[in-house]
């Protein structure tokens, strides 16, 4: 069974790996030094890095900036998103600018928050943040619209107060909406991250993308791809495990 | 619990019909907003331990009035008193069925039964009391054992008694039930209208199920209530005589299910 359910998803993964070494022979033919790019150069620079500290480092500065930027778009989001729900004025008022604002990439108020936030930490918070914070919004307000209209008259048929309905019906009826919306903005996320830590910074997984092309270091750069994809895999994992602990449908 | 008397189940409709009111209503008018009213000076007692089915066509406005006789929405005109004290807020002492089990799905099922018996506005009672209560109301509807359960993992049928048990955990002296089994399928709701009817005997509460079902109501109910008209009114009134079980008396449960289709031609 284990097996078999590991198969399929395992042949995807090493036709891949096939269709990468055969692709960097060719390449290595036309420019030689494309040969670093191959997965054996790879796979030997990925063990010297995950050996050393420098690799490590790195990815703890990316996931704090991906913790930071989640924390703060959760922080707006959420209470963005309940008043959104709740209030149709507030909604109406909001929609065609929060729809805007969605469609614009965060990458392009790349120069405008390094101006307005100087170079550093805090204009990689504004992007992250600035990216995650709308389907973390948008799925926090679907939550509060959907949320079971029996539960809200069972609250009001204990007399519940109002502190009650929020923590006991409110927050937790819109929780599992939230986690969606938590997916989705680690997707976003860390797809934003390593173009975003590309400028003015000096750590980072973006950033050691950059170096790694300087120094010539071809198989250290796909090596940090690797573990960039490997990364996303397991955030967005947890995120999904989350989501369906919270609903016991695991 | 509420009597020191045991009664035996076929005389309690009998024994109900010179008992005390639980709830009584009087002149109630009520509209949503600016619409016409859905219903106007209407009036209904419920007695103690009576099962009434309040039986009428969808959008009679049966939901309405039993928002209202539940105190969750407030009458444009008369009063209902709730054991004799005019109901400003809803009654710790009444509880809600809906048609969806409404079960909230990130607590178990012990914890959907005892869900806000511990609010700052209902009557205080020790934990112990209460878990207490939680299992006697699981064993009512026949879950004991499923106490851990998640409501994912239950059937319609199952998670519709466990929202009865959430509603016997209160102890009600009155069950406010709005079709609580239209969702489910026949067997099912064949199941479910005995067990009610079962429950609601055992517990000694007085129940106002909602229906839009005549074989529903002539099964399950003491006293069967028809509303309609516009605005809403109570047109017809029959006091349900056939012994239990009523599924044993065909004749006599049809000749009252000729009586109130006939009863709803004249009405329309
Ligand atoms: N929240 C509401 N706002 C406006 N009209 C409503 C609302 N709820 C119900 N109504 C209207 O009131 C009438 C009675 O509805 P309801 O009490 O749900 O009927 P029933 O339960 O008998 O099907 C219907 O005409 C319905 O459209
Ligand atoms: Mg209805």
């Amino acid at each position: 069974m284990m097996g078999a359910n590991l198969l399929l998803p395992l042949s995807g993964l090493v036709l891949a790996a096939l269709a990468w070494a055969a692709g960097s022979v060719w390449l290595a033919g036309v420019t030689p030094i494309a040969a670093s790019f191959a997965p054996l150069e790879t796979a030997r620079a990925l063990l010297a890095l995950l050996q050393g500290a420098e690799l490590w480092e790195h990815v703890a500065v990316s996931l704090e900036r991906v913790a930071v930027g989640l924390g703060v778009a959760l922080l707006l989001g959420i209470p963005l998103g309940v008043l959104t729900g709740l209030s149709p004025l507030f909604s109406r008022s909001t929609t065609p600018l929060f729809q805007f604002a969605r469609m614009i990439s965060p990458l392009s108020w790349m120069p405008l928050a390094v101006m307005v936030l100087g170079v550093g930490n805090a204009p990689v918070y504004f992007l992250l943040a600035f990216a995650a914070v709308w389907p973390i919004l948008l799925n926090t307000a679907a939550g509060v619209a959907q949320l079971d209209k029996n539960w809200l008259l069972l609250a009001r048929s204990l007399s519940a107060t109002r502190r009650e309905t929020i923590v006991h019906v409110i927050l937790p009826g819109i929780t599992a909406q939230i986690l969606t919306g938590v997916r989705l903005a680690i997707g976003i996320i860390w797809i934003v991250l390593v173009p975003a830590e590309m400028l003015g910074v000096s750590a980072g997984l973006g950033y050691f993308i950059l170096d790694a092309r300087d120094r010539l270091a071809y198989s250290d750069l796909m090596a940090a791809i690797l573990v960039i994809g490997f990364l996303g895999y397991l955030l967005d994992h947890a995120a999904r495990t989350l989501h369906k602990r919270w609903l016991h449908a695991a | 619990m509420n009597s020191p008397l045991p009664e035996p189940a076929l005389a309690i409709a009998a024994a109900a019909a010179d008992a005390p009111a639980v709830l009584e209503a009087r002149g109630l008018s009520y509209a949503h907003g600016a619409a016409g009213p859905v219903f106007s000076h209407l009036s209904l007692s419920i007695r103690r331990r009576e099962i009434v089915a309040l039986l009428g066509g969808s959008g009679c406005g049966k939901s309405t009035l039993l928002r209202v006789l539940a105190g969750l929405a407030r009458p444009a005109t008369g009063e209902v008193r709730f054991l004799d004290t005019v109901q400003a807020a809803p009654h710790p002492r009444s509880a809600l069925v809906f048609q969806q089990a409404s079960l909230l799905p990130w607590l178990n099922l012990a914890d959907n039964v005892g869900f806000g018996l511990d609010f700052a506005h209902q009557p205080q009672t020790a934990k112990a009391a209460r878990d207490e209560r939680i299992k006697a109301a699981i064993a009512a509807v026949g879950l004991a054992g499923r106490e851990g359960a998640w409501p994912a993992q239950l059937s319609g049928g199952m998670a519709q008694r466990t929202a009865l048990a959430r509603a016997l955990a209160r102890q009600p002296e009155l069950l406010f039930a709005d079709e609580p089994f239209s969702a489910l399928d026949a067997i099912t709701r064949a199941e479910m209208q005995s067990l009610l009817v079962d429950v609601v005997h055992r517990w000694h509460t007085a129940a106002l199920l909602v229906t839009h079902d005549i074989d529903e109501a002539i099964l399950v109910a003491d006293r069967i209530v028809l509303m309609g008209g516009r605005p809403g009114r109570l047109l017809h009134e029959w006091t349900v005589d056939i012994p239990r079980n009523r599924e044993d008396h065909p004749e006599a449960v049809g000749a009252l299910r000729l009586a109130i289709l006939s009863a709803l031609r004249h009405a329309s």
